[in-house]
């Protein structure tokens, strides 16, 4: 007998009026994502990319060789031209840019952030840089998952159209899994939904 | 009459006793679980567990956890079957009329004898009392250590009988329990009892999946500072970075053979959907999206994979055959639908939805296109359902701290699991026992 059946029975009537009356534009409520740069994102990482990185083998049994080739491999790089990275009066020393819900979208306030770690990339081919991408505790983690990876990716991708190299920067995602703030409101939301940029070495 | 009055409450079975007694976790700090009903309480069967004839030389009986079981499930309630004198042991020995007069429609009698050879002999019946007639008598020969496995065997077998769906009491869950930084995969049985720690690790742990013979259960981890897919063996301990590959891997799902492996990666740009072996070789892509692709899960018949994609606008779910091809888009209401479940006779799915703010578990009919909500939220997440599709454990946050709930699959009878003292996520529900 098949329980799901009956059981879904109950809400029939009711979610097919729901579904005649918004159909898949029911974008209701949530804050809506920019689909023109989502496209744009979209096509970049259409693009096989990162692919020559050469850092994951199927099969692999040495997580710690594979997991961080694009980060550790080359330790220090970013130290010897990098002490800009840690001049609190230089933009390179701010490493966080924030993102509106449910959006991967750079906003225009964190371009500029993110153009000077890109130049620095491009000054300092040795250097080597992991994006970060986190979201807030909203949803499912998976999906989040790959959430804080579109941000991450979007990041990169600004880096990488004014001449930074792919294997210059790899790109990861925390999901919600590591929330800096932990409270459950929109304060602690907004600051977590963040990529952070984190170089080699540091 | 059994059968047939209970019927209506098929979907209410298999509340499992999820009083979850994280003790052996060296690391957890010994903390009970206690259930709560939250709603839906109703009739249940009324069922009397005799003592067994001879249970009193061992520390340990078998009655008690098999009432225990039964109770928990919501759907049998114990009544009193205590200062009957004879005590009742086999079939024969049950007077309907006296069991009627205290209010139980079945009864179960039984009895342990020492073997020779050290091992201890379980008899057992099930006796309708109301139409009359021994639905269940039987018997093991076990150890001493098998005394908790048996009772579990016994509560399953009473259980499929009176309900008509498998009892889920001898199966095990996993879940990742929080303190401090440390995150810990624990693998229980059923009932909470006997917790391992399978991993601990001081970056996040989430979703465990099982593999369908038990034998094994891939996760996620950060312990390399980015999220890198794991299989682990639960009899050796030994784990594979399955995929480790540049950026993220996530999102693995067994296949009903057990062979291979979905994940997410990011390796070659984006994420996307890819097939492996369960032993990280053989990879290939699935699918090749301009957007996210993730959260895959079998179909039970292997062929096709439910999985979350933002492609067309919003994250919903999609179906799509495991060597790819066409794309089947499966929700449409509402702009966030994600985490797809395969319910196990594949007629639907238990999902995660958005309204309004509130992420909800929910279920939907692939035919019907029907969905029913069956949580209220308002962060309601990682759903799994029982092997035998009768119940969803889930998890949210209560005060601050993650806490495991289930909801039967009719949404009527829900269960709130907590603890003083844990931070409990990503419950995942182990096949039936073999």
């Amino acid at each position: 007998m098949n329980r799901p059946d009956r059981l879904l029975a109950v809400a029939a009537l009711a979610v097919l009026l729901a579904g005649c009356q918004t159909p898949q534009s029911g974008q209701t409520g949530a804050p809506i994502e920019n689909r023109a740069a989502a496209g744009a994102a979209g096509a970049g990482s259409g693009a096989s990319t990162a692919g020559a990185g050469g850092a994951g083998v199927a099969g692999t049994q040495t997580p710690g060789r594979a997991g961080s080739a694009g980060t550790s491999g080359s330790g220090g790089s970013a130290a010897g031209a990098g002490s800009a990275l840690r001049d609190p009066a230089s933009i390179l020393s701010k490493r966080s840019v924030y993102f509106d819900f449910d959006s991967f979208v750079v906003k225009d306030e964190s371009r500029p952030i993110i153009e000077a770690h890109g130049r620095y990339l491009v000054a300092n081919r040795g250097a080597r840089m992991t994006i970060q991408g986190n979201t807030d505790e909203r949803g499912s983690r998976e999906y989040n998952i790959a959430l804080g990876q579109k941000r991450a990716d979007a990041m990169k991708r600004m880096m990488t159209l004014i001449g930074a190299q792919e294997s210059q920067v790899e790109t990861v995602s925390f999901g919600k899994e590591k929330p800096r703030r932990s409270g459950h409101d929109e304060t602690s939301w907004a600051e977590n939904r963040r990529g952070d940029i984190v170089y080699s070495g540091e | 009459m059994i059968p047939m009055n209970f019927l209506r409450s098929l979907s209410r079975a298999a509340l499992v006793a999820l009083s979850l007694a994280f003790a052996a976790a060296a690391p957890v700090a010994r903390a009970q679980l206690t259930i709560e009903i939250v709603g839906g309480t109703g009739t249940a069967i009324p069922i009397a567990v005799s003592g067994f004839e001879g249970e009193s030389a061992w520390p340990l009986g078998i009655s008690g956890v098999v009432a225990a079981d039964l109770g928990r499930s919501g759907l049998f309630r114990n009544v009193d079957a205590g200062g009957v004198v004879p005590r009742p042991a086999r079939a024969e020995d049950v007077k309907p009329d006296f069991w009627r007069a205290r209010g139980a429609d079945a009864v179960v009698v039984g009895s342990m004898q020492a073997a020779a050879d050290g091992r201890v002999e379980v008899r057992y019946a099930l006796v309708d009392v109301v139409r009359g007639g021994t639905l269940i008598a039987t018997q093991f020969v076990v150890t001493r250590e098998q005394f908790r496995a048996t009772a579990h065997r016994i509560a399953d077998e009473v259980y499929e009988k009176l309900i008509g769906h498998p009892g889920v009491f001898s199966t095990r869950i996993a879940y990742i329990a929080k303190q401090g930084s440390r995150y810990q995969l624990v693998v229980a049985d059923a009932d909470g009892a006997e917790p391992q720690t399978v991993v601990s690790a001081g970056e996040p742990l989430l979703s465990p999946r099982w593999s369908p013979d038990g034998t094994r259960i891939a996760y996620v981890s950060l312990e390399q500072k980015k999220p890198v897919v794991y299989v682990q063996n639960l009899a050796t301990g030994g784990r594979t970075a399955v995929a480790a590959f540049r950026g993220s891997n996530s999102a693995p799902a067994f296949s009903p053979d057990g062979r291979k492996l979905a994940v997410t990666l990011t390796r070659d740009g984006g994420s996307q959907l890819y097939l492996m072996n369960a032993d990280g070789t053989d990879l290939r892509r699935i699918l090749s999206s301009p957007s996210i692709d993730t959260e895959a899960w079998f179909m039970p018949d292997g062929r096709s994979l439910l999985f979350t994609s933002d492609r067309g606008g919003s994250p919903q779910i999609y179906r799509v055959g495991v060597d790819g091809g066409a794309v089947e888009r499966i929700t449409f209401d509402g702009s966030y639908n994600v985490a797809p479940r395969a319910l196990p006779d594949g007629k639907g799915m238990v999902y995660v939805r958005r309204d309004g703010g509130r992420y909800q578990v929910a279920t939907l009919d692939f035919a019907t296109r029907q969905t029913q909500v069956l949580t209220a939220g308002p962060l309601d997440e990682s759903p799994s359902l029982a092997p035998n599709g009768q119940l969803v454990l889930y998890a949210n946050d209560s005060g601050g701290r993650g806490i495991l709930n289930a909801v039967s699959i009719d949404g009527r009878v829900k269960q709130r699991i907590v603890s003083p003292a844990l931070d409990v996520r990503e419950p995942a529900w182990g096949p039936l026992a073999r």
